[in-house]
């Protein structure tokens, strides 16, 4: 991979104004968030490879972190075959800006002790599984056979999560009090997955893409009623805060946090192009 | 559907690379071949290309690129030199598609093999694969790999693998 390779990349972007090419275009925007998020997201669990707090939960959160590499991998994989000409999973994986990222905030976020990577987890599968459950259903083939693929693993990092989030909730009144922290942190961040870009609107509309506000309601009803058992609170300290959520990631406007994950991320490839192990 | 392998090709040369595959196993658990483990959906045979279609246990298994260059080792061992792998994702695999002698040998190897049907979630009565007790219990949802659970017996105290249904 050169720097020729990146700007084939780069000059996708102008085929926007082709009507013919604007559904093509729509589309691979719309698998590399889908790709991007769930990269970002193995990217930081796989922090936790070798520190988890048991041997046991040390190999979950990494087993759950290699699935959501190999469904990034299946959406590169076929945004690269959208792409046409030199680009692959690696190619889009390793030599795109921060800005061409377009992964929602909460997962890019630092891990934070156990409880807070527990809770994000529990709210992204609760998402994600609502939202392969109707992707499943897509237009596009390929997008549909991806989610019915990965909804089996996801129902698995649901079920995994939501018992963790009980445990550590209504655990000990130091674990209580370090979830219900882990929501103050995570909760603003939550609203943009429900806040659709330009790209999920148009593949919504087209059938090939989910519209993701369908979806708001049941995740509401579903992360209330795991918060309730756990006897966690479900609302901000101050009320406050509560109406406010950050956005910005699913057009490329990112935390500080996303540089540095990038910097690990890209390194090898970015030192040695095309590097191969 | 018909699981992959029991298919029965009536071309010779096609059969005979069904053959071949059942020589192929997996790197994680070498005690099953490919076909065993069902994840060989098609073979075909057109100007000298044979073509293998696989599908992927789990999205982001890694012994799916070791098994795929296996498959090439194989065939080429064989004298089938042009060989091409596909993969697909649709229909998703399923334990289901696991054959009865590969469940056998599983439990034989040391791994419970797949109780009930995909996505069935049995809350116990797990055989331990030493003692054969059924008194056992879920110790994490999680094994060695993505495709097993870990499970202890209680009888005979011995934590074992469980290959999970999926």
């Amino acid at each position: 991979m050169n720097s020729n390779q990146t700007d084939q990349i780069n000059k996708l972007l102008p085929i926007e104004q082709d009507a013919a090419n604007l559904s093509t275009y729509q589309l691979i925007k719309y698998s590399l968030h889908l790709a991007d998020t769930n990269l970002i997201l193995s990217q930081r669990n796989s922090e936790w490879c070798g520190h988890g707090p048991i041997l046991e939960q040390d190999i979950a959160i990494t087993n759950i972190t290699l699935d959501l590499l190999g469904q990034s991998r299946n959406f590169y994989q076929y945004a690269a075959t959208l792409i046409g000409s030199e680009a692959t999973e690696d190619s889009l994986a390793y030599f795109r800006t921060e800005r061409e990222f377009k992964n929602c905030l909460l997962v890019e976020l630092a891990n934070g002790d156990w409880g807070q990577t527990i809770l994000r987890q529990f709210f992204f599968s609760a998402y994600q599984f609502l939202l392969y459950e109707k992707l499943q259903h897509s237009k596009d083939d390929q997008l549909a056979a991806i989610a019915a693929k990965a909804l089996k693993e996801v129902t698995y990092h649901l079920r995994w999560s939501s018992e963790w989030v009980l445990r550590l909730g209504d655990g000990t009144a130091e674990s209580h009090t370090r979830m219900q922290a882990a929501f103050e942190v995570l909760w603003p961040y939550t609203g943009e997955l429900f806040m659709p870009e330009d790209y999920e609107q148009y593949c919504a509309s087209d059938g090939t893409g989910v519209d993701i506000a369908e979806i708001k309601a049941a995740w509401d009803t579903k992360v209330r009623e795991v918060l309730a058992e756990a006897n966690l609170a479900a609302v901000m300290k101050d009320n406050a805060p509560a109406a406010y959520m950050y956005t910005g990631g699913k057009q490329g406007t990112h935390t500080e946090a996303m540089g540095y994950i990038l910097t690990e991320l890209q390194y090898v490839q970015r030192t040695y192009p095309g590097n191969e192990w | 559907m018909i699981p992959a392998h029991q298919h029965n090709s009536t071309n010779t040369a096609t059969q005979k690379v069904w053959d071949i595959l059942q020589t192929v196993c997996d790197p994680e658990v070498p005690v099953l071949t490919i076909l065993d483990l069902g994840i060989v959906r098609d073979v075909s045979i057109s100007n000298d290309e044979v073509q293998v279609t696989i599908t992927p246990t789990y999205t982001g298994c890694p012994a799916m690129d070791m098994i795929s260059m296996n498959i090439r080792l194989a065939l080429l061992e064989q004298g089938f030199k042009n060989v091409k792998i596909i993969s697909v994702l649709s229909p998703v695999w399923t334990t289901d598609w696991m054959s009865e002698a590969g469940k056998a040998k599983l439990l034989q190897y040391g791994i419970a093999p797949p109780k009930g049907n995909a996505g069935a979630i049995p809350a116990d009565g797990i055989e331990c694969p030493q003692c054969h007790s059924t008194h056992t219990k879920l110790l994490s949802e999680f094994g060695s790999t993505a495709c097993k659970a870990l499970y202890q017996c209680q009888d005979c105290k011995e934590p074992f693998d469980y290959f999970k249904c999926h």
